[in-house]
């Protein structure tokens, strides 16, 4: 039979490019090489976090599982950034393993129009320079008018431990081979990236009461916009204990066997995610570092040592961690490791993740350079949808940098390529204070409603809540306030008081105002009673009046860009005989090609008259 | 089809290759145009008709220049927008303070390379024939203009300017760290307050920066220039010969000039205030005693000190047995010994007179060789002839070999606008860090409420260094992030 799309790979990009086609209407086959694993959660057991949290929640409002699957299995929540501005809250969530997995399975067997099989895939099978399908091990070929391929960790992958290397995806599972060389035989650049994990331990085995107590939220909010899911009423805390000096000499001892300074690791891993041994060996005055315990799930001893990344030989790492309070009788489950795969610079790919090389291929996740389960997911969000685009022949479907922080990921790797594992922060949005979570809803689920991924009805509670918070801001921005009425307020808080009577808007405008002090004023009380406006739209409605001066300049701001991303330059455009642009300019761009004038300026070494040039090249 | 309304700012540049000529373009183009003209010349004038106005500036009221004025509604004009030129008379001061006047008003921005074309041509002003030489045009526009930009950049200057940028990155850098990692890492919680330390200490530097830029100040107020020397060696001939007119009485009696004697005037296109001072010499009669005073105050505060000396009575000097700096040494000395016996001297004063002994802001003048044979100068000056020049007031004699030298010292003190277009830049540079100044003052209003819009006010302020050093990303910012911390579970 001919599938509309088929997945090659069942973690986070996998998962959610299936249950994307497939929510779009498209036959949908996944092959993964272990169906047990599928919604593997291979590193850390939580989901979200700082600008995490908030691709989630995109995620969420554009027709995506992972919230969903997050908020059924979570074991603790938490708000992240609570004390920050509410442009940075961030929600994060400790996560039941074995339960994410079983319920990324359960969703995506209840679509009827997803297929499952198990096997390696070893060869894109490419016609006329176009995907039509795929063979696995065993030798069977199935065919598809679009394939996404999300492989992950596991293109020749290598885990090293001490001096130890072995084959493998991740532990305990084979790796997979021949897709690279068949992509390269077909113009593909591929290279080289690493990661690691730290290892995991029986949690009886440990002394939590010398260990610092990680509470959850007291009100923990949850992931997903829709009301299938509902907040934890149980959680359950993680732990925190620190490194010592001892623990850095222990570690020290095996550097001489580590795979990262004896030259056995060559490719190149995240900065921000380093292993415990580049920590004390880069930070050499640290004389502690955070190390947390997180539980791996509600029926199971097992623990996650966060903060001990390691790849040095087990012998140490045993060492080196029953130094820390609370491990001292420590028992492993097994080792940390580091881990070596191929992946292909994601500037071989257009905006809607399909390869520049060969039409109807797609790529999502960790094999475009990135690392992280959400930035994964969104990848395999996008795919989906682009996927399934293309075979109904229907337009692609992009989201721009002030949409949303997966226009940013996206727009990054495309344009800008990536050396290490790209993660996502949320200094690399431009216009972070409009890409909140709180209003990820707002900002994306009118997109999916058009695109079909949404229903009316979601679309209908979507349409009422915006109507809600737009009487309460209306309501601010009307009515005026007597002084008498408002100075109690003004006091409290030491803003200075007023004579005249002004409106609302204006008073909670004052950076120390908050709408908490606000509600009790007179008229307030009673519109917000008879009203029944919640503390979340109250809260809404704050962070509408503090940050409008800020919002309107960023969408100014993102309105002036997108002039430039207006001007399209064609497919085949010829920098090279263009003198006038600069050699490097004329270098970058022939090899990135990008789509519009806006992309050829985030380009580094593309200046401003490298743009003007262009312009009028392209002009008209 | 590209968009038509593209351009939303209201742009202005001086249009016109140099200030030195005898009339400069200044345009202006963008929705605020008519604002601008009824700002600067009190009303709009009778639309593509040149009209002679008076120029001030609406914030001072000053008057800058009486001007030809045109106005350009669009979409008939250059760029298809509103526009508005100022024909103003030639001159860095002028050109520089109408500039300064254009972006004082709210709304204006000084044109980034190019855009007056890019402008005009998404405006469909330029055919597609044009477009060739369009795009070499744009090139040659702008890399004129970056390396005009870089040599205004060198030394001292793109030195101060890379450390302020580097110290707003750090401070970037730190808060981002805060925002982004310090819930879960070991970020110290007193990062926000070194932050805030380390923006007032930029802060202040570029207000000082700004209040204190000697160059720009010489162009717009004019360049101090004494000439100073021993009674009657030939100061105020000097000076008329400068002027071309008798602006000094001169006299052959030692001691005829007594007060300083000032005159402003257009050298090579640079303002200069030329004094002529009383000789120094010790004396006894009061009103001289006050003379040399002031003589000596009007040195001290100069920019270029013009030393006289009576050639025929240097013999020492001409013959090689003392060194040029040794005699500049002793003459300074000499000027001392008489403030000392007027009893001006103080310690602050002498000091100041110490670390002004300095070659590059005096010439020396060998005046009356008319009473001398060439041959007995000639090898003086091959090897002085920077600072050094021969003359005769009298006769004429090396009187353009002075005035060359003397434009030379002067191009050097106010920077040489026909190398480029310094006040051009310079209101450029003088825009961006007052915007930067701007954002980091509110950055600290805001660190106490939301550190998140205070970061952005520390994005918007090196954005602003950034249009002069080169754009900061969000790269840049994670590297020193990585480098700095240790981040990451």
């Amino acid at each position: 039979m001919l599938y509309d799309v088929i997945v090659v790979g069942g973690g986070h990009a996998g998962s959610e490019a299936v249950a994307s086609a497939a929510n779009m209407g498209a036959q949908t086959l996944l092959i993964t090489m272990n169906l047990q694993t599928i919604g593997q959660m291979s590193c850390n057991p939580a989901v979200g976090g700082i600008a995490k949290g908030q691709i989630v929640r995109e995620i969420d409002a554009l027709g995506g599982y992972m919230a969903r699957v997050t908020d059924l299995t979570a074991i603790q929540f938490k708000m992240l950034n609570k004390s920050k501005g509410p442009a940075m809250w961030s929600p994060r969530a400790q996560s039941d393993r074995m339960r994410f997995a079983e319920c990324w399975r359960e969703q995506l067997e209840q679509m009827p129009n997803v297929s499952f099989f198990q096997d390696m895939v070893q060869e894109v099978l490419i016609e006329n320079g176009k995907c039509v399908g795929v063979k696995t091990g065993i030798g069977t070929t199935f065919r598809a008018k679009c394939i996404v391929l999300t492989n992950g960790t596991f293109l020749n992958g290598v885990i090293h431990i001490g001096e130890k290397q072995f084959a493998g995806g991740r532990s305990g599972e084979s790796n997979s081979k021949g897709i690279t060389k068949c992509l390269e035989q077909n113009g593909f650049i591929s290279g080289r990236m690493k990661t690691g994990t730290p290892p995991r331990v029986d949690g009886r085995s440990l002394d939590f009461s010398k260990m610092i107590l990680q509470n959850g939220d007291k009100n923990p909010k949850k992931f997903s916009f829709s009301e299938t899911t509902t907040p934890l009423k149980v959680q359950k805390p993680c732990y925190l204990s620190h490194t010592n000096m001892l623990t850095h000499e222990y570690l020290k001892e095996g550097f001489e066997r580590s795979p990262m300074f004896n030259g056995s690791i060559k490719s190149i891993g995240p900065r921000y995610c380093p292993s415990i041994e580049d920590k004390i060996n880069r930070f050499t005055d640290r004389e502690s570092h955070q190390i947390f315990s997180e539980p791996e799930g509600w029926n199971t001893a097992e623990i996650y040592v966060n903060g001990f990344s390691t790849s040095l030989p087990a012998d140490i790492q045993e060492k080196a961690l029953k130094t820390i309070p609370g491990f001292e009788n420590v028992r492993f489950f097994r080792p940390g490791y580091a881990i070596e795969y191929d992946y292909f610079p994601p500037t071989q790919l257009k905006h809607n993740l399909e390869t520049k090389l060969v039409e109807n291929l797609f790529f999502a996740g960790q094999i475009n350079g990135t690392t992280g389960y959400e930035e994964a997911d969104a990848q395999g969000l996008m795919a989906g949808i682009n996927a399934t685009l293309k075979a109904q022949e229907r337009e692609p479907f992009v989201l721009e940098r002030d949409q949303g922080y997966i226009g940013v990921l996206i727009d990054d790797l495309i344009t800008k390529g990536t050396e290490e594992p790209y993660r996502m922060f949320t200094s690399r949005a431009e216009y972070r204070m409009l890409l909140r979570q709180d209003n990820a809803d707002q900002r994306l689920m009118p997109l999916a409603h058009k695109l079909g991924i949404l229903n009316d009805k979601a679309m209908a509670v979507l349409e009422k809540k915006v109507s809600r918070y737009k009487e309460l801001i209306s309501y601010f921005e009307k009515t005026s306030v007597l002084p008498k009425d408002i100075n109690p307020v003004l006091k409290k808080v030491k803003s200075s008081p007023v004579a005249q009577s002004d409106k609302l808007f204006k008073f909670l405008s004052r950076p120390s105002v908050r709408a908490k002090d606000m509600i009790n004023v007179t008229p307030v009380k009673s519109f917000i009673q008879k009203g029944k406006y919640t503390d979340e739209e109250i809260e809404q409605l704050e962070i509408k009046v503090k940050y409008s001066g800020y919002i309107e300049k960023e969408k100014r701001n993102a309105l002036r860009l997108k002039e430039l991303s207006n001007i399209k330059i064609p497919k085949a455009f010829n920098y090279s005989n263009i003198m006038s642009l600069s050699f490097e300019a004329r270098e970058k761009l022939s090899k990135i090609r990008p789509n519009t004038l806006l992309q050829a300026s985030l380009i580094s070494g593309v200046s401003p008259s490298d743009v003007s040039v262009l312009l009028v090249y392209i002009g008209r | 089809m590209v968009s038509r309304n593209y351009g939303t700012r209201t742009i202005f540049a001086l249009s016109s290759g140099s200030t030195k000529c005898a009339v400069a373009v200044l345009r202006v183009s963008g929705p605020k145009s008519a604002f601008a003209l009824q700002q600067i010349c009190g009303g709009l004038p009778k639309k593509r008709v040149a009209s002679v106005r008076k120029l001030y500036n609406p914030v001072s009221n000053e008057l800058l220049d009486k001007s030809l004025v045109i106005w350009f509604p669009g979409p008939q004009s250059f760029t298809g927008e509103d526009c508005a030129e100022f024909h103003v008379h030639g001159g860095p001061a002028v050109v520089s303070s109408v500039l300064s006047a254009l972006g004082s008003i709210p709304g204006m921005y000084p044109a980034q390379p190019g855009e007056f074309t890019k402008q005009a041509f998404l405006n469909g002003k330029l055919d597609l024939t044009e477009v060739e030489a369009v795009g070499d045009l744009i090139h040659a526009e702008t890399e004129a203009q970056r390396k005009q930009a870089l040599r205004q950049m060198d030394g001292d200057l793109s030195a101060l300017y890379s450390s302020w940028r580097t110290s707003l990155l750090k401070c970037l850098a730190n808060t981002e760290a805060f925002i982004d990692f310090h819930e879960e890492e070991n970020i110290e919680d007193d990062i926000l307050e070194s932050v805030s330390a380390k923006v007032t200490l930029v802060n202040d530097e570029i207000l000082k920066h700004l209040t204190d830029s000697r160059c720009g100040e010489r162009l717009r107020e004019g360049l101090n220039v004494v000439i100073v020397g021993e009674p009657n060696v030939g100061k105020s001939s000097l000076l008329n010969s400068i002027c071309q007119r008798p602006a000094a009485i001169v006299s052959p009696i030692a001691g005829t000039t007594r007060d300083v004697v000032e005159t402003a005037l257009n050298i090579s296109g640079y303002p200069v205030l030329l004094s002529d001072t009383a000789g120094l010499r010790e004396t006894h009669d009061p009103i001289e005693k006050e003379g040399v005073n002031r003589a000596i105050n009007r040195v001290l505060s100069s920019d270029l000190k013009i030393f006289m000396v009576d050639a025929a009575k240097q013999a020492n000097l001409l013959s090689g047995d003392v060194e040029l700096s040794d005699f500049v040494i002793s003459h300074m000395d000499q000027i001392k010994l008489i403030s000392k016996s007027l009893h001006l001297g103080n310690k602050d004063l002498h000091k100041q007179m110490d670390e002004q002994e300095d070659l590059s802001s005096i010439i020396i003048v060998l005046n009356k060789m008319d009473l001398l044979h060439s041959s007995e100068v000639s090898k003086f000056l091959r090897e002085n002839g920077d600072t050094v020049c021969a003359i005769s007031c009298k006769t004429g004699q090396g009187f353009d070999d002075f005035m060359y030298k003397l434009v030379e010292k002067i191009k050097i003190l106010c920077g040489d606008p026909s190398q480029g277009q310094p006040s051009l830049t310079h209101s450029r540079h003088r825009h961006h860090l007052n915007q930067c100044c701007f954002h980091l003052t509110q950055f600290h209003d805001f660190l106490s409420h939301d550190v998140v819009l205070a970061a952005e006010r520390l994005r918007l302020a090196v954005r602003e260094v950034g249009q002069i050093t080169g754009a900061v990303s969000a790269e840049d910012v994670l590297d020193v992030i990585f480098r700095d911390f240790c981040i990451g579970k």
